[in-house]
């Protein structure tokens, strides 16, 4: 059975998806924060001698093959994580949006060339597309910003595009343009804030995969480089030591995950807060 | 029909000739010496030279990317340096372990989410439409090769039911070469089905909201037959597309999958390539997938036009 209850719910009501998003997201924010000022360990602290240790008061959740701490890693991989994927959203918006905003307002070859750009971009996986050029430009955290970053621009131009497009045919659009109004002026004044709650989700989304595909490339060791501790470096260590010390395996894959649920969710629920005819939707 | 599908066919042959041309201007033509890359820089200066020869090098670059291209279309993608064998052979033999992977998946993927989004659609609202919704979430959010990793944790290292890794082959028979296979295509399967699952249930709530299916109900069609034949028939359109794109997703989450298994498919042939330099092989590879990509696209667009008129009058 289906009601039109979302439809008609009161449109002030803040969506629960985004209250549990913000406050998973505010969590790894905070942990990633208070790692800057504090870990229960120095985080690359070797210590042979305890080398895979369970959990125990001095070390909560243990340590790994090196003896460091597992909790004081996991928060400065956090910090790691979220400083990667940050840098590869933002690239995202400051190379997209204006290729988008562009497309839109000059139609014509600017637009086929972002159309295409993407459709070209997007035959490659975003993963594969970084896990090659992280193996040409050598593998590090700037090498994969970029990597995962080039993909970013891609989807925020085609969203900004298809946005502004939607932007473009309203009225007051048109008004603006009859009354003198150039179209630069018509996109900074009404186009870029009409698509700025767009552009806020999809970004939301794609710090979401970019936690993932980082992940994915420091666990094939091209990515955040050691000794500097990231989730997926972790994983790919513990992996060595599954009999004997399970347990680091399933943290940092933990800590992932709950950072991208928190991101998912408050990329749902910022799109039912600002756009509620478009209920949840999906992207990978 | 005929216009929109020639268009969409050009599209598809340009998108892939563009891919051709990146692939080649990144790793050819970007500062760096794919011979010097290949040998590192202790490498003796005759042997350079002898590879530089040996790989067209002394050619200037657009015969090289002619010769590469006209070779791939009669099915020769060059020679590997690492394996001194034929790029195409290495493909195909790897080909035997990525396509029923990722079969293997798609089929998992589509038998745990069908059921799952038409469970949720059914319950709207309801504890098992949340629980349904929650799963989705949860296994987008859970990084494959973590999962992989949890899979051998619990199914090899604490039950020994399989390998942790590695791939018999397909001569000693079926079983034990699908037996490899079913962790690695559950890990797989995962982010798929949560994402496939979501898809469904808003494909299935949205036909549900169709008028047809209304006049249907008030006809006095039982539950049962208005799903099968009325709601689901018409929330397969979405689905399908969904199905289509994630395909992408797929190959990129085999690259990393095949990897956690030690799995000698086509992710850790290119996976391997990479680190060893064989410019070849990863040219050959990444170019393969990204027209199998499009050409899924194109086929998911072909499909969509068939069944969906609608798509072709919007530009």
């Amino acid at each position: 059975m289906t009601s039109d209850a979302d439809l008609d719910a009161p449109r002030r009501r803040l969506p629960r998806s985004l209250l549990l998003g913000a406050a998973l997201t505010g969590l790894v924010v905070v942990v990633a924060l208070l790692s800057l000022l504090w870990t229960p360990h120095p985080a690359e602290q070797v210590r042979v001698i305890a080398r895979l240790r369970p959990p125990s008061a001095a070390n909560w959740l243990g340590t790994d093959h090196f003896g460091r701490d597992a909790l004081s890693m996991i928060m400065v991989g956090a910090r790691n994580s979220l400083a990667v994927a940050a840098a590869a959203v933002g690239i995202g918006i400051l190379g997209g949006v204006p290729l988008g905003l562009v497309a839109a307002a000059r139609r014509g070859w600017p637009d086929e060339g972002v159309a295409r750009m993407a459709d070209l971009l997007f035959a490659f996986p975003a993963l594969l597309t970084a896990i090659l050029l992280t193996a040409l430009l050598g593998p590090g955290a700037i090498n994969a910003v970029l990597a995962l970053g080039v993909f970013n621009v891609a989807v925020l131009a085609r969203v900004t595009r298809g946005a502004a497009l939607q932007v473009w045919r309203r009225e007051f659009v048109r008004a603006a343009l009859a009354l003198g109004r150039g179209p630069t002026a018509v996109t900074v004044v009404h186009v870029l804030p009409n698509v700025a709650g767009a552009v806020i989700v999809q970004a939301t989304i794609l710090f979401a995969v970019a936690i993932l595909n980082e992940a994915a490339l420091s666990y094939l060791g091209l990515g955040i480089q050691p000794p500097a501790p990231s989730w997926g470096k972790m994983l790919g260590d513990a992996q060595t030591y599954l009999f004997t010390a399970p347990m680091q395996a399933v943290y940092p894959g933990a800590a992932i995950a709950l950072a991208v649920l928190g991101l998912n969710l408050l990329g749902d629920g910022l799109r039912d807060l600002l756009d509620p005819r478009h209920k949840t939707t999906t992207l990978g | 029909m005929i216009a929109f599908l020639s268009r969409r066919l050009l599209t598809l042959a340009v998108t892939a000739w563009l891919a051709t041309l990146l692939v080649f201007t990144i790793l050819n033509v970007l500062p760096g010496d794919p011979a010097l890359l290949m040998l590192g820089t202790e490498a003796r200066p005759d042997t350079l030279a002898a590879l530089r020869t040996q790989m067209g090098l002394d050619q200037p670059a657009v015969v090289r990317y002619l010769r590469w291209v006209a070779g791939m279309l009669t099915g020769d993608f060059g020679v590997s340096y690492t394996y001194a064998r034929p790029v195409g052979a290495l493909i195909l033999e790897r080909l035997a372990v990525t396509l029923p992977l990722a079969g293997f998946a798609l089929v998992l993927s589509t038998l745990i989410a069908l059921p799952l989004g038409l469970y949720a659609a059914a319950r709207h609202e309801r504890a098992g439409d949340w629980a349904v919704m929650a799963f989705g979430q949860v296994g987008i959010a859970v990084p494959s090769f973590w999962f992989a990793i949890l899979l051998i944790l619990g199914f090899a290292v604490q039950l020994g039911w399989f390998a942790a890794g590695g791939f018999p082959g397909w001569q000693g028979g079926a079983g034990p070469a699908v037996k490899a296979l079913v962790l690695p295509a559950v890990a797989l399967a995962l982010p798929e089905a949560a994402i496939l699952a979501r898809v469904t249930r808003s494909a299935v709530l949205d036909t549900l909201r169709e008028d047809y299916v209304r006049t249907a109900r008030a006809k006095g069609v039982s539950a049962w037959a208005l799903m099968v034949r009325h709601v689901l028939p018409n929330a397969l359109i979405p689905i399908s597309t969904v199905l289509g794109l994630q395909f992408a997703f797929l190959v990129a989450g085999a690259v990393v999958v095949e990897n956690v298994f030690t799995l000698p498919g086509l992710g850790r042939l290119v996976y391997q390539a990479i680190s060893q330099r064989d410019l070849i092989v990863v040219q050959g590879v990444v170019v393969l997938l990204a027209v199998l990509v499009v050409a899924v696209n194109f086929l998911v667009d072909v499909a969509y036009a068939v069944i969906d008129p609608r798509p072709r009058v919007e530009t």
